[in-house]
């Protein structure tokens, strides 16, 4: 069961403010999805290895060669906070 | 003598090590040559986060990962899957670390160190392979910071995040880990570690059985030992006075040489970790024994050869291939004179004025000592001369033979010395007889002859040797 104090800390982790009045109303949406999945559980996959990739591919590499970078005017187009090359943000701790 | 470890003191290291001798990031073909350039010019839409870029992975970097695993003697995972650490933080600007998880590409080693009580085995967790984020520089001082400023260079570098076991008793101990860290992987050549931020160091530190609390900004191996030697006395204050150690992360202040506590909000089911969806599982333990086959020979072992093949004491071993360099530098010049002289050379002599100076080993030419030894050995130089030549070249350069005629180093030619003698016997004839009357003292006066003669330049002791040599000859 997921409650309305968890809907608040998933949200501050995604940095995402919830309203005070509508987390009990995500908290129930949320609950109805994890039980609608919840079904899952009743399949017995004892015997069924963890699937970790959608796809039956392994190792799919790149050499290790040098590709072009982005310049640095294109790298910072999309902010007008920047300072000497830098992206610039408020005071971080 | 067995180390009691009074306090119960129990260290374990995580170390950052960059890959920086890859030529590209983990992820994407941007170069890991920026040390020198504008911030945001080794970037692309991979190592940005843009959204719809594609990561692939360096497999020259997985190589190394398993290179560093087989020197650690780690297993090596039949399979592994990146997975997403989440966490909002601007210095990876995906809101992600792509990072390895439940199953490390390297588990279950170890590393042997110089213990407070001789050998003792550290063990290895695990080794993982994760990117490295971009670098925050805050504007002004952290307290006071107006912003922060964020270059993205760094980000997608390669990590190996190798983890130990607590297996370290003392700071000294865990110095003397990291040393032997550095060293391996110098033989590795998989990094440069005397580029900025090449090995990252948290510590891990319990005392008495204690929780463990966790040091992170540590900015060197100086810093490591001395942020253990500082959070131990405060645990143990602490302990002694009542209270209860809590796990927490503590910040170490280089300047003042403490440990702060740091208020994080984020636990570790925080992060949220799943498969990273964009990258296919690294099946790659069939290419270890490849690998294996091509490790150079690694601190250990060339030590052991060392003992066998130039007959040194340990200590000088030990000494001459802690570091690669030295290392090859003492092969280099072990090739040209004798190894046993050149072991004294290289590991006490001129080590000792390189330490002195702060200086490593490339600050000398391999063929200069070759000379200075050939010129001591060859009794045309003392050796303190040749010790003379070394700083001489350390502090004003020159080379090692117009050093040696500058300054008048050079030993009187044998047959000067061999006229003078003689000269001296004719012409100190009183002398000559106290002295083979039996006055032993005799001979002194007409050792300060010879050397008048020779401008003090004779070796004395050569000079009374010949001397006794030659009066009995004579008698």
């Amino acid at each position: 069961m997921i409650t309305k104090e968890e809907v608040e800390h998933v949200g501050w982790l995604a940095r995402i403010r919830i309203d005070e009045t509508k987390s009990d109303a995500y908290a129930g949406k949320l609950n109805s999805v994890l039980d609608y999945f919840g079904q899952l559980d009743k399949v017995d996959t004892e015997d069924v290895p963890p699937t970790y990739h959608v796809m039956d591919i392994v190792n799919v590499f790149r050499k290790d060669e040098v590709t072009e970078s982005m310049p640095q005017d294109a790298v910072l187009s999309n902010t007008e906070y920047r300072k000497e090359g830098n992206f610039k943000t408020p005071k971080i701790i | 003598m067995v180390y009691e470890n009074p306090d119960g003191v129990k260290i374990g290291l995580e170390v950052h090590v960059q890959l920086n001798k890859l030529k590209t990031k983990l992820f994407c073909g941007c170069s890991t040559d920026y040390h020198n350039d504008e911030p945001n010019t080794h970037v692309c839409p991979v190592c940005l986060g843009l959204p719809g870029s594609l990561p692939v992975i360096n497999e020259r970097a997985v190589e190394f990962a398993i290179r560093i695993g087989l020197a650690l003697s780690c297993e090596i995972v039949e399979q592994t899957q990146f997975h997403r650490k989440n966490y909002y933080y601007p210095d990876l600007p995906k809101g992600f670390q792509t990072t390895q998880y439940d199953y490390p590409i390297a588990s279950k080693g170890k590393v042997i160190i110089e213990g407070e009580d001789g050998e003792r085995v550290i063990r290895i967790t695990r080794a993982h392979m994760e990117e490295d984020p971009g670098r925050l520089q805050h504007i002004g001082t952290i307290e006071k910071s107006k912003g922060t400023l964020i270059n993205y260079n760094r980000s997608g570098m390669t990590l190996i995040e190798i983890v130990s076991e607590p297996d370290m008793r003392s700071p000294k101990e865990a110095r003397r880990y990291l040393d032997k860290l550095r060293s391996i992987l110098d033989y590795l050549d998989v990094f440069n570690g005397d580029l900025e931020g090449a090995m990252r160091v948290d510590a891990n530190v319990s005392v008495f059985g204690g929780e463990r609390v966790e040091i992170k900004n540590i900015s060197s191996f100086k810093g490591a030992e001395r942020a253990l030697l500082y959070e131990i006395m405060r645990q143990k204050n602490h302990v002694r006075r009542g209270g209860e150690i809590v796990m927490e992360t503590r910040h170490f202040d280089e300047a003042r040489g403490v440990t702060i506590s740091m208020r994080t909000k984020e636990a570790e089911h925080d992060y949220r970790y799943f498969p990273e969806p964009d990258l296919v599982p690294l099946r790659v333990a069939e290419r270890a024994p490849e690998i294996q086959k091509a490790l150079p020979e690694l601190p250990d072992a060339r030590r052991e050869r060392f003992l066998r093949q130039y007959e040194m004491s340990n200590m000088h071993a030990r000494a001459l291939t802690n570091e690669i360099k030295v290392a090859d530098f003492y092969e280099d010049v072990a090739g040209k004179v004798n190894p046993k002289d050149a072991a004294v050379w290289v590991a006490d002599i001129l080590r000792g004025e390189l330490n002195y100076r702060d200086l490593g080993i490339d600050a000398f030419a391999a063929k200069d000592i070759v000379t200075i030894i050939e010129l001591v050995t060859e009794n045309r130089i003392t050796e303190q001369s040749g010790v003379e030549v070394i700083r001489t070249i350390l502090d004003h350069g020159g080379k090692p033979q117009d050093i040696v005629k500058d300054k008048g180093l050079l030993k009187v030619e044998d047959d000067i010395v061999a006229k003078a003698v003689k000269e001296a016997i004719a012409e100190n004839p009183e002398a000559v007889t106290d002295y083979l009357g039996g006055k032993e003292k005799s001979l002194n006066f007409v050792v300060g002859k010879v050397m008048q003669k020779t401008k003090g330049r004779a070796d004395a002791r050569e000079v009374r040797e010949r001397l006794v040599k030659d009066l009995n000859d004579q008698s």
